[in-house]
């Protein structure tokens, strides 16, 4: 077939009509031929007429051929399945309703999980060659960001010996949100600001939309300050202004210079501290931070052709050379690096939660296409007349299926459309989760490949529950069929025999739903329940800002004001002030017993919180031995430190720890007190070491004032910003934000994947309990005949009743024994998603079985009340 | 009534180049012709051995005219009837050469073939 004919084809497609017509006239004329030249060899008109018309050999029969011959006959024939299906559906509303319904929400949940799974795991990131890069950190750190980083020696060093990396560039990672304030325009304003490596954005490859990139005078000692804006605060703060490039803004009173604007694109919160905006890049001065102690987390790009494997080789040989601080020479041998791929850093700790969500939404296709499955039996009962009298007609199996198959994709597609609208809402709202702490969530949209995937989805779909029906269906007797409908009943015992195989492996597949979802979700409880050595209801903290001129004498002053002033507000239970947070900060400085001897890396940092007096009050903590903080602690008199629990017993393990000598940062310190632990990073994970200094002996970054009450955030916030203001009129609008927020915060990817499984195995029940009421349901109006005779013959409504319902729990304890079997080998593994639950855990298993158990009874119950209500006089005269 | 389709339908793939040749060819002979003329020329050379439903010498007309092999327009016979006249057209002479050659060389090898087993047989 040559091009054009296959144009002509496909025009000739779109002009039937005219064709038809054409091809009507020329046989006209063909056949006027005919009778005339039969006429002149002497035959009679009737005869002639008769001849040529045999010679023809049928009008209708040749324009089918020539149809055929110039159009396209199997689009004729899938238009002519098609104008049949929307027949059908049309006649049967509620049917290809639920249906459709059913598809869209399986559909739907499946190509937005995809999309998920597609803009987390499967996307590159949204870098220049971004499996190039890699994420360099320390191997063996124990205790927190400041065990996993680098100092300015270490990276420097690094930098100029490897030969793996074409760049290596590194940011500060200890910042806070709400580091610096926009000032010199009324009010100042709190935004968070990074501190980058001067060739961070060469090296990720990230051009600015606007302006230029950091210069190497701009990292200099000394150099003019700089500052590169990210897209989402010029929008805000600047309204888009271009002319911002090149233009000074003050920050922290400072003024600096913007130099240019990110391009939209670079979300550096999304890829590198999920749930947290950053508002601008400021370099980092190198020189200003060697002694600062471990500051950068590395990232580096390979040179072409270098694999990942070589550069792990290399760094394990430089990493011993480096140098904590060229300074100090025994500073030397501590570090180690493991190289992996920058993706596998960003969302390599998702693979295994987002690839369970994916197998729980194919679960629910499942359940829904044995469930449409089911339906669709139970329209072949009522079809099977249908379907005899066109097998009947000569319309040969392979058609008969074709049609079924056309109906199940036409459903399928219907759904599709249906779900896709579904998943569109659904990542749209994910996309703007903007506090959700999974990276990459940004970028999480519907796209091409999700298309595709739908499509997929959609097929599969349609294929799964339309070939079982379709089989059945075309392979009826002919025979059987017409007599078997003729009497109304036994329609199918092997019929309703799959029907119930198919609502049991229903019941099974919402069993392990069910269980996978009762197991996180028991987790995702007892995470909650977790003691995290605070208490972070009715505690709220806000960033606090003064000036105390590096006096520590004069920041005692204002801390202690400050205090004062906020603990008069009615209300306010405690107050205290702490640099940093559990769950917010993580720095962590070395901490040994003095006069005790320890193997080299031995002993873990212990993260540090500079804080006040009320502190442990105002968090809800607990002083297990000795004493707390109190505004004796001077500078200048004795310094002191609180440990936590696990510290104090490592350290001292048989003695009593309190009035014991410690030493940190070349200090002496005395121990006064021993703390509860607390989950410092994560709820998942037990704290490690903790000491608490106080502000009035240690140098604090930063204050946050934290407060316990019972009254809400909003009433407090105006009274609390009013008392900081009278204190410090340059104190910044910072919110006031509940400890809680940071929990949440904490638990937000767990919560996210909980109530997802959770959605999808309530999805799943229901599901099933729809398939159980129609089995029982059809089988009851099958069996209203025999119902009818019972009754006459004298079986009560209760027994009827007993009986179907009997029938249901059949049915629900088949598929719930199954169900659990096979939930053991999938609760195995999931084993590493559960959080102090055991992958056996008695609860979820036994909750999901009396769930299902009664759903079953439910959907059973209400057909049972309809059998018990057979008349027996209208059913047997039915007949 | 299964096979009887089944054989048709035989009948009908084993016809279908061929037909088109032959309509070629009697184009080529007669000049422009209309449907019910191809096909009573083609039962009157063939001696009435090809069994021809004249219905289906539409389909392989327009089969032929949607190749651009044969061109057709509407006009007058002789005996001032309206009738659908198809014409050679260059594309339709080249492939007519085409296919003649083909028909020679395969019934040529045919024959050789045949004429071969026979031979065998007998020794």
């Amino acid at each position: 077939m040559n091009f054009r004919q296959i144009v002509q084809r496909a025009l000739a497609f779109f002009r039937k009509k005219p064709w038809d017509r054409d091809f009507d006239a020329e046989a006209a004329s063909h056949l006027d031929f005919a009778i005339e030249e039969n006429i002149r060899v002497g035959l009679a008109p009737e005869e002639a007429r008769r001849q040529a018309l045999v010679r023809f050999g049928g009008v209708q029969q040749s324009r089918e051929k020539h149809r055929e011959a110039r159009g396209l006959p199997w689009l004729d024939s899938v238009m002519q399945d098609l104008r049949y299906t929307f027949r059908t559906l049309r006649r049967d509303r509620s049917f290809a309703l639920v249906a459709v319904l059913m598809l869209g929400l399986g559909i739907g949940a499946n190509v937005a999980v995809f999309s998920v799974v597609n803009g987390i795991l499967l996307r590159p990131l949204p870098l220049h060659n971004p499996e190039r890069l890699v994420w360099i950190e320390s191997a063996t750190g124990r205790s927190g960001l400041s065990s996993l980083t680098y100092s300015v020696d270490a990276y420097e060093e690094f930098r100029e010996r490897n030969r793996a990396l074409q760049s290596v560039t590194g940011y500060f990672p200890f910042t806070s949100p709400d580091n610096v304030n926009l000032t010199g325009h009324g009010e100042p304003l709190p935004f968070t600001s990074i501190t980058v490596v001067g060739n961070f954005f060469r090296t990720l490859g990230v051009q600015p939309r606007l302006g230029r990139l950091f210069t190497a005078e701009e990292t200099q000692k000394n150099g003019r300050p700089a500052v590169l804006l990210a897209y989402p605060f010029w929008k805000r703060q600047f309204a888009g202004d271009p002319k911002i490039v090149g233009s000074t803004i003050d920050l922290n009173d400072q003024p600096v210079i913007v130099v240019g604007v990110l391009p939209k694109s670079f979300d550096f919160g999304t890829i590198f501290s999920p749930g947290e905006k950053v508002d601008m890049f400021v370099p980092a001065i190198l020189d200003n931070m060697r002694d600062w102690g471990n500051v950068f987390t590395m990232i580096g790009r390979l040179k072409p052709g270098v694999s990942l494997t070589q550069a792990q080789a290399e760094a394990n040989i430089l990493a011993p050379g480096l140098y904590f601080n060229v300074k100090y020479p025994d500073s030397k041998g501590f570090y180690t690096m493991k190289v992996r791929a920058l993706k596998q850093y960003v969302s390599g700790k998702l693979r295994r939660p987002l690839i369970v969500l994916w197998c729980a939404v194919g679960f629910i296709l499942l359940i829904v296409c044995v469930n449409l499955s089911n339906l669709l039996l139970a329209r072949a009962a009522s079809r099977s007349k249908e379907f005899a009298m066109r097998s009947a007609l000569g319309a040969g199996r392979g058609r008969l299926i074709r049609q079924l198959l056309t109906e199940s994709l036409v459903l399928a597609v219907a759904g599709a459309v249906i779900g896709l609208g579904i998943a569109y809402a659904i990542t749209a709202y994910l996309a703007h989760q903007g506090s959700l702490a999974l990276p990459l969530l940004d970028s999480v949209r519907v796209d091409g490949a999700a298309l595709a995937w739908t499509v997929l989805v959609a097929v599969a779909a349609a294929l799964l529950f339309g070939l079982l029906p379709g089989f059945r269906m075309s392979g009826q007797d002919v025979q059987t069929s017409l007599k078997d409908m003729s009497h109304g009943m036994s329609a199918g015992r092997s019929h309703q025999r799959l029907r119930s195989a198919l609502v049991i492996s229903e019941l099974a597949l919402a069993c392990v739903l069910l269980v996978g979802a009762g197991l996180l979700l028991h987790s995702f409880l007892r995470l909650l329940d977790v003691d995290l050595g605070f208490q972070p209801s009715h505690a709220a903290a806000i960033k606090v800002d003064y000036n105390d001129g590096n006096n520590a004498a004069k920041r005692t002053a204002i801390l202690h004001e400050i205090l004062r002033r906020v603990e008069a507000i009615p209300g306010i239970e405690a107050a205290g002030i702490s640099d940093n947070l559990p769950l917010e900060g993580n720095r962590s400085w070395g901490l040994r017993a003095k006069g005790k001897q320890y193997r080299h890396g031995e002993l873990p940092g212990a993260f540090v919180y500079i804080i006040t007096p009320g502190y442990f009050q105002a968090m809800g903590m607990h002083l297990l031995e000795g004493r707390a903080f109190n505004w004796g602690d001077r500078n200048g008199s004795q310094p002191v430190v609180i440990v936590n629990e696990k510290a104090a017993h490592y350290l001292w393990p048989h003695e009593n720890p309190i009035g014991q000598m410690a030493v940190t940062g070349g200090r002496d310190i005395r121990l006064v007190g021993v703390v509860s632990n607390v989950r410092q990073s994560s709820l998942e994970k037990q704290g490690g070491w903790q000491m608490y200094l106080p502000a009035s002996q240690a140098g604090p970054a930063g204050a946050n004032l934290v407060v316990r009450s019972k009254l809400p955030v909003s009433a407090l916030a105006p009274s609390i910003m009013h008392t900081l203001r009278s204190i410090n009129p340059q104190q910044p609008s910072t919110q006031l934000r509940p400890i809680e927020a940071d929990v949440d915060h904490a638990v937000s990817p767990r919560r996210f994947f909980v109530s997802l499984v959770s959605a999808f195995a309530a999805f799943g029940l229901l599901l099933a309990a729809l398939g159980i009421f129609g089995v029982i349901s059809y089988s009851v109006t099958q069996r209203t005949h025999e119902i009818g005779i019972r009754m006459a013959l004298g079986a009560t409504a209760g027994l009827v009743q007993a009986n179907v319902l009997s029938q249901t729990l059949r049915l629900a304890v088949i598929g719930v024994a199954l169900g659990t079997i096979a939930s053991f080998a999938v609760a195995r593994l999931i084993a590493s998603l559960l959080f102090e639950t055991a992958p056996t855990d008695p609860v979820a298993f036994a909750g999901t079985i009396a769930l299902l158990g009664l759903t079953a009874l439910l959907a059973g119950w209400i057909p049972a009340r309809r059998a018990s209500r057979v008349d027996p006089m209208t059913a047997l005269r039915a007949n | 009534m299964c096979h009887t389709v089944a054989m048709s339908q035989e009948k009908l793939d084993l016809l279908q180049g061929t037909l088109d040749v032959m309509v070629l060819q009697t184009l080529a002979v007669m000049g422009a012709q209309h449907g019910y003329g191809i096909a009573r020329r083609i039962e009157q050379v063939s001696g009435n051995q090809v069994l021809l439903n004249q219905g289906t010498i539409y389909a392989s007309l327009v089969r032929l005219q949607q190749r651009g092999w044969i061109s057709a327009a509407w006009g007058t016979s002789d005996n001032n009837r309206k009738a659908k006249f198809y014409a050679l057209t260059k594309a339709g002479r080249k492939q007519l050469a085409t296919e003649t050659a083909h028909w020679e060389r395969l019934s040529g090898v045919m024959g050789r073939v045949l004429g071969m087993q026979r031979e065998e047989a007998e020794s």
